[in-house]
């Protein structure tokens, strides 16, 4: 295969990409790394390093719609965001004594089963949700467009959603991928955050935690511009049409779909695992 | 119950709305200066070297004056195709850093210095991994 034509296929490629990891929040790693590897031969170093820059372009190209139509919460993002960053530091530094391997099954197991829980319909503006005392005093409460107009939300169990936050970056330091799964689910499951806010929240997310360890992946020569290069157009073209259908999709489809991605990203961490590519 | 909303919602006022807006203006120029500079460094690329084969398999892993911000700079005045490319990526790494950078500013506007301090909690620890490496 010459040069114009794999540019052309991994530009389409990272359009699905980028359209799908904008609609669900979890960046488009999930779909670069194995359409990378399995498809198309690249060694996993180049693989992660474009899907280091897939991250980063869902997460911008996406994010100018969501500010603008007022999903993404910034307090809820960045009041989290220090659990993240911290936990990526510390993963990075135990990544040499733990073997990625193991903790890719085990995450592998439990985003199957996230899956199961993430599905579930359940009422996210309702009256009787109180908000916790801490939410309260850290502003995290906010409002989210419906189709009946704009609907305020509590936000309970910030512990629990913090602690969560930790884990996810902890495992994106050791693993690389797969943080993005983690967010989504302690803001939807843990924090009660309407789904639309949780993934749109963990869109921006996505970003700044792969931002910081872009310098690390460039200084080790892991970014080839050759692979880059379409994968960055693409998935910034995917993302930005991902963007607009989110504003009119049913939260059940969403749901759905999120679902369905995280199972094949937990086979995808399994697979990974039991065959010692981590 | 219904006083609990209104106090909820109260400090989304257009003020909150204003900075929003600006920030997702800044985030589309960002993105879109980001894009064209790699579009433009692609089409080069693939002008000479688009019938090359593509071999990706074996990592070597990419060349010095490809790794640091310095030597990308330096190979986009030599007219490098893969040094503009590179360029356009580190405008597109930029972006998140300076959305957290413009949201301390805009905490700072709208006197929430809780959040300014929050703000500025990751911004540093997005600084020490982006340069200790």
């Amino acid at each position: 295969m010459n040069i114009l034509e794999f540019t052309g296929l991994v530009a389409l490629g990272s359009l699905l990409a980028g359209f799908l990891g904008a609609l669900t929040g979890l960046g488009g790693g999930v779909v670069v790394v194995p359409m990378l590897t399995l498809l198309f031969g690249v060694n996993i170093r180049y693989a992660i390093g474009a899907s280091l820059v897939s991250v980063i372009a869902t997460s911008s190209g996406a994010a100018a719609a969501y500010v603008r139509e007022g999903y993404s919460n910034i307090r809820i993002g960045m009041f989290l965001e220090t659990a993240t960053t911290i936990g990526a530091i510390a993963g990075a530094a135990i990544a040499m004594h733990v073997s990625g391997n193991s903790i890719a099954i085990v995450f592998g197991l439990v985003l199957l089963y996230s899956a199961y829980l993430s599905s579930r319909h359940r009422d996210e503006h309702d009256p009787n949700q109180q908000s916790s005392k801490l939410a309260k005093k850290l502003k995290l409460n906010g409002t989210c467009p419906t189709p009946q107009g704009k609907q305020p939300y509590n936000v309970t169990g910030v512990p629990s959603g913090y602690s969560l936050m930790f884990g996810a970056g902890v495992l994106s330091g050791l693993l690389g991928i797969g943080s993005g799964a983690v967010k989504v689910l302690a803001m939807d499951q843990a924090m009660k955050i309407p789904f639309k806010v949780s993934t749109t929240t963990s869109n921006f997310m996505i970003g700044v935690t792969a931002a910081a360890s872009a310098g690390l992946y460039l200084n080790r020569g892991y970014v080839a511009p050759g692979i880059a290069m379409p994968v960055m157009l693409g998935v910034l073209g995917g993302s930005m049409i991902g963007a607009k259908i989110l504003v009119k999709a049913k939260v059940k489809v969403l749901r759905y779909l999120f679902a369905a991605v995280i199972v094949v990203l937990g086979i995808e961490m399994i697979f990974s695992g039991a065959t010692g590519r981590l | 119950m219904s006083d609990q909303i209104v106090t909820s919602t109260k400090p989304e006022s257009w003020d909150d709305q204003r900075i929003e807006i600006i920030i997702g203006t800044l985030l589309r120029t960002g993105v879109i200066l980001a894009a064209s500079v790699v579009l433009f460094g692609g089409v080069l690329y693939l002008l000479r070297h688009g019938h090359e084969i593509a071999n990706y398999s074996t990592f070597q892993g990419e060349p010095e004056s490809l790794k640091s911000p310095r030597d990308i700079v330096h190979g986009v005045f030599g007219v490098s195709a893969r040094a503009i490319i590179q360029l356009g990526l580190l405008l597109l790494i930029a972006t998140p850093v300076a959305r957290v950078a413009f949201s301390a500013v805009a905490f700072a506007i709208e006197h929430d210095y809780m959040y300014v301090v929050i703000t500025l909690i990751v911004l540093a620890v997005l600084s020490y991994s982006l340069f200790s490496s």
